[in-house]
């Protein structure tokens, strides 16, 4: 037990900055997410195909195309990079910001589909009745819609959180692998593994990933039961 | 108060064309199924925007297209209790109740909590889940959330089609006492006889997307053609009648209509109070002597004013007791055998024991008619 939480600061860098990246890269995908669920289950419009596309990409792109191109457009020189640190201060690359970003678009396609299918179970029937209980389309979709597609949020978020917390392609090629900024765990683990000795450090890292992961799983399971349970959905 | 609906409309292959008008405090838009009732009914509460047409609430203009009118459905302050209730899952049965009540303007929010609870009896529901009540539990709870959001005008799309009879006996006693304690009118979907001549003041009668007849229920249901062929059994005279006495006795109430009196299974109502009864022509006898030894207990005389072929063997004959009409369904045999035709003196004879729950309930108030 001691050998596996006698962790170096580097270490326990790595840790903190993986759950920091992952947690934040999940909360900001949530509202787009919603929005581009939501644009998807029910909108119809010219070019719901391509968007649909679009945000598939990095599901089937290799992760480092993915990186390259999120350095092209977000790095200091890039369009997206070069506004946004003139206008507002924000620079992604080298940052943890960077690894955010790369964490959060690998697994948008996933929170997508999940939050999706759940709009998709919504019966609209519920929200027509708001309606004409006086309720406008944005009061609807806040009592009834959003608490409806809870299950879906809880899921879609938990995949989107294992997703960044495994990300290492895109990140590693966009912010590259620099110790207490970075380096996220997939990346301190291959680190070690390129280092003669490091079989140690790998290892428990390796460890410590798997017990994240199932508990974030397992708190998943835990949540989606007690929202199920409340609703009582027949 | 006064719904006046005047759209086209189509939907695929089927074409709705319809035009009424009905101040009545219960309207019921009556016809079988695929007669258009419940798209029309949508329209009034916004849910389906009509191709061409004009919809007006009490003078308010809703809908018409030829001016590019169209009041949004959560803009309408307009009630709708569906055939599924959609109570919604993650609230409880308060919560459901208490959703429409902050949306209608201070000053115009009629609905008090209390009281909606107290007249359709869900006081004990309260704290429950919508999954944990039964379909009539469900279906009050839905009426008093449509209520709490004080609505002007309250529809019902056939709100007791999906339970069974027990569950039914259940809630009309429910809807009786929402039509004549509160001054809310309703427009009711249904495609049952049995309910729209218990509870309607008017009837809309819809075949095939065209409104065939509308009007008083007495009259329209006396129109037994205007019955779909599966409830025309169903049909007959409509009689509003007040209780005289009692009779503790023999278990009877005995009622006084135009047509005299009246003796039915005991009703528990107290005297004075009105009473509407639904007389089934296939219910009805007709003599032409004052008949003697016989175990029936109403025997009204009348003259006929009308005869009409019904289906196979029978007609339809109409009875005038003393201003009320009585429908009897013979056979041809009978009319024959009898030599009846316009203007015979007959007796219409009717069993005590065909007034079962479902024939006589709570009547309306004599000014419901409007």
């Amino acid at each position: 037990m001691n050998w596996l939480l006698d962790l170096t600061p580097d270490e326990w860098n790595a840790v903190r900055l993986s759950i920091k990246v992952a947690t934040v890269a999940m909360l900001f995908s949530l509202p787009p997410g919603i929005a581009i669920a939501l644009l998807l289950a029910r909108g119809k419009f010219w070019g719901k195909t391509l968007l649909n596309g679009v945000v598939h990409l990095p599901l089937i792109l290799p992760p480092v195309v993915t990186g390259y191109l999120l350095l092209l457009t977000f790095g200091r020189r890039g369009p997206a990079g070069a506004f946004l640190a003139e206008h507002f201060g924000i620079v992604f690359s080298f940052r943890w910001t960077g690894a955010a970003l790369a964490c959060g678009i690998m697994g948008f396609p996933l929170m997508v589909r999940a939050i999706r299918l759940s709009i998709e179970a919504v019966d609209r029937k519920m929200e027509a009745a708001a309606g004409t209980l006086g309720a406008n389309p944005l009061f609807v979709f806040a009592t009834i819609t959003l608490p409806l597609i809870l299950p879906g949020l809880i899921a879609g978020s938990i995949l989107s959180f294992a997703k960044a917390m495994g990300e290492f392609g895109a990140t590693i090629t966009f912010v590259s692998n620099i110790p207490n900024e970075t380096q996220t765990l997939p990346s301190a683990i291959y680190t070690f593994t390129q280092v003669p000795g490091g079989d140690d450090g790998a290892l428990r890292l390796t460890l410590i990933s798997i017990v994240i992961s199932m508990a974030a799983l397992v708190a998943s399971e835990v949540l989606a039961r007690r929202v199920g349970r409340r609703m009582d959905i027949e | 108060m006064s719904v006046l609906v005047d759209i086209s409309h189509r939907l695929g292959e089927f074409a709705i064309d319809a035009r009424f008008e009905s101040a009545g405090r219960l309207t019921a838009l009556f016809g079988p199924s695929g007669s258009g009732k419940t798209t029309l009914i949508n329209m009034i509460a916004g849910l389906i925007r009509p191709d061409k047409g004009r919809i007006a609430v009490d003078g308010r203009v809703l809908v018409d297209t030829s001016a590019g009118i169209f009041v949004p459905k959560h803009k309408r302050r307009i009630g709708m209790v569906f055939q599924d209730a959609r109570l919604f899952p993650h609230m409880s049965v308060a919560g459901n109740l208490r959703y429409g009540r902050w949306f209608a303007p201070a000053a115009e929010r009629y609905a008090n909590m209390d009281a909606v609870v107290d007249l359709l009896g869900i006081g004990h529901l309260l704290d429950r889940r919508p999954a944990k009540l039964s379909g009539g539990e469900k279906q009050r709870v839905a009426i008093g959330r449509a209520l709490l959001a004080s609505p002007k005008l309250l529809l019902m799309d056939e709100p007791l089609a999906s339970l069974d009879d027990a569950r039914k006996a259940e809630i009309l006693p429910y809807i009786e006492r929402l039509r004549d304690e509160t001054k809310l009118p309703i427009v009711y979907v249904s495609h049952s006889v049995a309910e729209v001549a218990r509870l309607a003041s008017d009837v809309v009668v819809m075949a095939q997307g065209k409104v065939a007849a509308s009007g008083p229920t007495g009259a329209i249901m006396q129109r037994l053609d205007l019955l779909p062929a599966e409830e025309r059994g169903e049909g007959g005279a409509v009689l509003d009648t007040k209780v005289l006495r009692h009779d503790e006795a023999f278990g009877m109430s005995v009622l006084g209509s135009a047509a005299g009196e009246i003796r039915v299974p005991r009703l528990a109502i107290s005297v004075g109070a009105p009473v509407r009864i639904r007389i089934r022509a296939r219910d009805v006898m007709v003599a032409t002597e004052q008949p003697t030894g016989l175990s029936a207990l109403n025997i009204l005389p009348g003259i006929i004013v009308a005869v009409s072929p019904g289906e196979g063997p029978t007609v339809e004959v109409g009875i005038d007791c003393n201003g009320a009409t009585v429908l009897a369904r013979i056979t041809e045999q009978s009319r024959h055998a009898l030599s009846l035709q316009l203007g015979s003196k007959v007796f219409a004879v009717v069993k005590t024991v065909s007034f079962d729950r479902a024939n006589t309930a709570a009547g309306l108030p004599a000014e419901a008619h409007g």
